[in-house]
């Protein structure tokens, strides 16, 4: 584990030195002008405003960071070589690679908490108070961070066996069809056969389901998110998590070096 | 019998290549070979031999396509055996935004050491490779010198029974090869095992104990840099110089000239007869030598050989 934690704390070290999180100035910048904005254009719905943007600003700012730092994680080290001389020391594979997801994950995490400071500051703004529902603005971007540590995990399998373009896409694609999981699963149409429906189906079990993270709605409206559902989505995020990330260790555990 | 060092039994390695990756390239053909215990290795060869390819695969950056390899007794996939390993990687590059004092303590991290024991070797490494003044510095900074100063630094400092170091004088000027020449040699007196590659022959002759040369992915020879090269003498050679008054004679004709110095070189038993002729012809003798082969003479020799055989399998081929 020490080695797992000391990979993580030099990619969290990097991210902040390569500003990463100066993305944090731009999300600051959209809630303050948001939080004009709104009281002028939105009469009586400011607070659904503020939060829909605020949450998807979260999420997307988020995803682009899980996406294109994630590919990088492995994909980077291994075209600057910088690899070379950790991996000749006493540490497994494994341990490096789950050291830069949990490294990414912990800038996420930093990220997400940071935004949603900023999204519960611009919400002051427009309302001079906070309500008691507010709180669920939490579970809304603990379930966006877990989101996007399953993004990070796929998009570090993806960079393990091929181009960081290639990745990119891949995980960017997986991410899009993710998000109709749900809809392929339920899907009847007439004019396809059992077997095709079947395939369907387990195709949709297979992809990461990426709906079952999105709550805003809910929360937009001040309602309560069940906690057997952030419950679910917590295992989910786990076990799935888990199986990429091994696969990902397997893949690379054979690479061979350029 | 002290365990040999490093033990390499019939190590290959081949990449695919082409369309579906039918084809394979062979870097690395069946090579075995032993370092001993407390001596200075050579690895000679020129660029694409092989060397980096057999130092990878020890380091387990690659995989072998066949074969085994051990290092003090132990797998090379055995993990916690690279505690006593250091390895300086060919042209090495570190994370640049750590500075040279972040990076060896991120380094020395995955050795057991305790934090004052890494402030205190970091600080001793940063001062041996003559970075004291620039550990502040940002790594994306660095001249490619400094880079692998930082590099041999972090191979040597956790005390590694095992130093493997790919080509540590590339990039540095004479002084900064000076003083990896007197690491390397400090290494050894520690009773360290210093295996190295390189393509500066002068450095191998200085530095090895043994060396090893490699052409074409095939291991050509293993020895003392005197025995690769036979110690019997190659003939003599006397300089001179002409006086004014020295008169024509036939050695001058087979002298070759440097500025106002004449070379020739003779067979061993033609020397007396030589020295009398440009005594006679009132020549000023400079001086007598005997000549050698050196190292670089049997390198060439072994790379000629392998490309007249390239282009014979070539010419065949057609």
């Amino acid at each position: 584990m020490r080695n797992v934690w000391v990979v993580a704390t030099n990619t969290f070290r990097e991210a902040v030195r390569d500003r990463v999180l100066y993305n944090l100035v731009f999300f600051a910048l959209l809630m303050m002008g948001a939080a004009i904005l709104v009281g002028q254009i939105s009469i009586g719905i400011e607070e659904s405003v503020i939060i829909s943007l605020g949450l998807s600003a979260i999420s997307i700012i988020g995803i682009f960071i899980a996406v294109f730092i994630g590919v990088g994680l492995v994909s980077k080290e291994m075209d600057k070589r910088t690899l070379y001389a950790l991996l000749a020391k006493p540490i497994e594979r494994w341990q490096f690679l789950i050291g830069k997801f949990a490294g990414l994950a912990m800038t996420l995490t930093v990220n997400t908490a940071a935004m949603t400071a900023g999204l519960y500051l611009a919400l002051w703004t427009v309302k001079h108070t906070l309500a008691s529902s507010d709180v669920y603005l939490l579970t809304a971007t603990y379930l966006i961070l877990l989101k996007l540590t399953l993004i990070v995990a796929l998009a570090m399998l993806f960079s393990c066996f091929t181009s960081p373009f290639l990745a990119i896409l891949f995980t960017v694609g997986i991410y899009i069809a993710g998000l109709f999981a749900m809809d392929l699963r339920r899907l009847q149409a007439v004019n396809l056969t059992p077997a095709t429906m079947s395939m369907f189906r387990a195709v949709s079990y297979i992809l990461p389901n990426f709906e079952n993270f999105n709550v805003m709605a809910t929360v937009t409206h001040g309602r309560a998110v069940s906690a057997s559902l952030v419950g679910q989505c917590t295992i989910y995020a786990i076990l799935y998590g888990a199986i990429v990330l091994t696969g990902a260790a397997l893949v690379f555990s054979r690479r061979n070096l350029k | 019998m002290p365990i040999p060092a490093i033990e390499i039994e019939g190590l290959s390695k081949e990449y695919p290549y082409g369309f579906l990756s039918l084809k394979k390239k062979t870097s690395l053909e069946n090579l075995t070979m032993q370092v001993e215990s407390g001596e200075i290795f050579g690895f000679l060869g020129p660029n694409g031999a092989g060397k980096s390819t057999t130092i990878k695969l020890l380091m387990r950056l690659i995989f072998p396509t066949s074969g085994t390899a051990r290092i003090l007794g132990r797998s090379i996939n055995d993990v916690p055996m690279h505690q006593k390993i250091g390895y300086l990687p060919e042209q090495p590059y570190f994370y640049d935004y750590l500075t040279a004092t972040e990076l060896l303590d991120y380094f020395a991290r995955f050795h057991n050491l305790t934090a004052t024991d890494r402030s205190e070797r970091v600080q001793r490494m940063l001062q041996k490779v003559g970075l004291e003044t620039a550990k502040k510095i940002q790594l994306r900074k660095y001249s490619k010198g400094m880079l692998q100063r930082v590099g041999l630094a972090q191979a040597i400092l956790h005390d590694p029974e095992v130093v493997v170091l790919d080509e540590p004088m590339s990039g540095l000027d004479p002084l900064g090869r000076r003083e990896v020449r007197d690491i390397i040699l400090e290494l050894k007196a520690q009773g360290r095992t210093v295996l190295f590659s390189t393509h500066i022959l002068s450095d191998a002759e200085m530095l090895c104990d043994r060396v090893g040369v490699i052409v074409g992915g095939k291991l050509r020879g293993v020895g003392t840099p005197g025995e690769m090269v036979g110690i019997q003498s190659q003939g003599m050679e006397i300089a001179f110089e002409l006086t004014e008054v020295a008169k024509r004679f036939s050695l001058l004709e087979k002298a070759t000239k440097t500025g106002a110095v004449y070379r020739v070189q003779l067979p061993e038993a033609e020397l007396y007869a030589g020295v009398d002729e440009l005594k006679a012809a009132g020549a000023r003798i400079i001086s007598v030598s005997q000549i050698k082969a050196t190292l670089e003479d049997f390198f060439m020799n072994l790379v000629d050989a392998d490309r007249a055989q390239a282009n014979a399998v070539e010419v065949s081929g057609k």
